[in-house]
């Protein structure tokens, strides 16, 4: 089996393949729309800023995810990754997002710190949550982020920090997570399994 | 809610953790991979590898130690210590670390922090300062503190988060070593000038100087000890166990 880890150079990504190894077998970084197109699954990660999405475009990977998702294999988006998934972003208004739902990424109020970074509680407010399965519902994952993906209605966890906010969204086999499951210890490892598992 | 970070730092000289680790009843306390994975599983929420190698072939083995260390940690993990350029910093990133820390590499080429949040997201880019009281004001040193370089630490956390900075590792070099408690007034002056948190650093003795720093009295949003843990003076559990009775929050069960 492959798990086709997308690099577009937006942030380290040893850490997502070290978590992926550590639970499953397959994982592969890989810059290659090919190679993406052929995965069995799929996980985009990223940090940084927005725009750097629009790499994705000009590599040809923006045209293979979207055809994997619509495939029906089981995909992944982590952070930069997941705000992605919506249709854009306030960070880089003329880069545009796979936009699977629409939305916008938003900035944090003046009246927290940004950005938010730690290990802050999740409240699941969908039990049937595939991806969250055996995942106690007010568990603490670990954050980094200066925008975020507003409540919607594929929202299965949300956190609070200035207001609340999609921690993780799933439909089908499409799943979003704005923490870091490769850096949120034991529960981190949990969700990766569940991925990998499908 | 936002928890504050407990974070236990490493100082590793040729690849060995000193400061006569006395950790649990590990075989090899002085390996940084096995203290780290204990570290980890015991509740701290980040682990911090500082290289404090005097020599060259000390820090070679450096990469080599991240690699390591890194294999078996799931929880954030940064790497400071002899960082001078953007091709350090991606060779430590490559062998697994999250974030580096850099501190006198930042004052010499303040660029080198724009570079590094650049190619690795600011969350990837610390900058440690570390200060010291003089006629009522903070001054920076470089070189572990034996280098003055005139500079204010609030005027300079400032600058670093202008350029890229995504997080201010703050250590009172009055403090350090002492266990008489974080420098709660330099925390806060530093704290309150900028929006990126703050690490303290330097002074923790025991879990009151925990509430303290992290309450009114020092705004801080994680704070960082290295012997106090090595040594099991304090147990993770037991200092945020000790937290939240003061009403802080932090990540639990840990």
């Amino acid at each position: 089996m492959t798990i086709a880890i997308v690099d577009y150079r937006a942030g380290n990504l040893t850490s997502v393949k070290k978590a992926l190894d550590r639970v499953s077998s397959g994982a592969v970084v890989t810059s290659d729309p090919d190679v993406v197109a052929r995965a069995e699954k799929v996980v985009l990660p990223g940090v940084g800023h927005f725009a750097a999405t629009s790499a994705l475009s000009a590599a040809g990977l923006r045209e293979a995810i979207r055809q994997s998702i619509q495939r029906g294999l089981p995909f992944l988006g982590i952070c930069l990754g997941m705000q992605w998934m919506i249709e854009s972003s306030q960070e880089a208004p003329n880069a545009s997002g796979l936009g699977l739902w629409p939305g916008e990424c938003e900035r944090f109020p003046a009246s927290v710190k940004s950005p938010h970074v730690g290990w802050n509680q999740l409240t699941i407010r969908n039990g049937t949550s595939r991806l969250l399965k055996g995942i106690a519902p007010e568990s603490f994952v670990y954050f980094t982020h200066s925008y975020r993906v507003p409540l919607l209605a594929v929202t299965v966890a949300e956190c609070e920090y200035g207001g609340r906010f999609s921690a993780a969204v799933e439909q089908g086999n499409v799943f979003g997570v704005q923490f870091h499951p490769e850096k949120s210890g034991a529960v981190g490892l949990k969700l990766l399994e569940n991925f990998c598992g499908m | 809610m936002l928890t504050k970070r407990i974070i236990a730092c490493l100082d590793v000289d040729a690849g060995r953790v000193v400061k006569g680790v006395q950790f649990l009843d590990l075989r090899d306390a002085g390996d940084p991979a096995r203290l780290a994975a204990a570290h980890s599983a015991a509740g701290a929420d980040e682990i911090v590898l500082l290289d404090i190698s005097a020599t060259h072939e000390g820090r070679a083995t450096l990469v080599d130690t991240v690699r390591r260390t890194a294999r078996e940690l799931f929880i954030p993990f940064t790497v400071g210590g002899g960082i001078r350029t953007l091709d350090d910093a991606s060779a430590i990133f490559d062998a697994g670390a999250d974030k580096v820390s850099i501190n006198s590499a930042a004052i010499a080429t303040p660029e080198l922090i724009t570079q590094i949040a650049q190619r690795f997201g600011s969350q990837a880019a610390i900058v440690a300062i570390d200060a010291k009281r003089a006629n009522g004001a903070f001054k920076v040193f470089v070189h572990g503190g034996r280098k003055p370089t005139g500079r204010d630490a609030v005027e300079w956390a400032k600058d670093a988060e202008q350029r890229g900075a995504g997080e201010i590792l703050l250590t009172s070099m009055d403090r350090d070593g002492t266990g008489i408690g974080f420098d709660c007034e330099l925390t806060r002056a530093v704290g309150d000038a900028v929006r990126i948190p703050v690490i303290a650093s330097g002074g923790a003795g025991g879990a009151q100087h925990f509430v303290e720093v992290f309450g009114e009295t020092g705004h801080a949003d994680a704070a960082l000890a290295a012997s106090i843990f090595h040594f099991g003076l304090s147990s993770f559990s037991d200092l945020k166990l000790q937290l939240r009775s003061a009403g802080i929050a932090v990540r639990w069960p840990c």
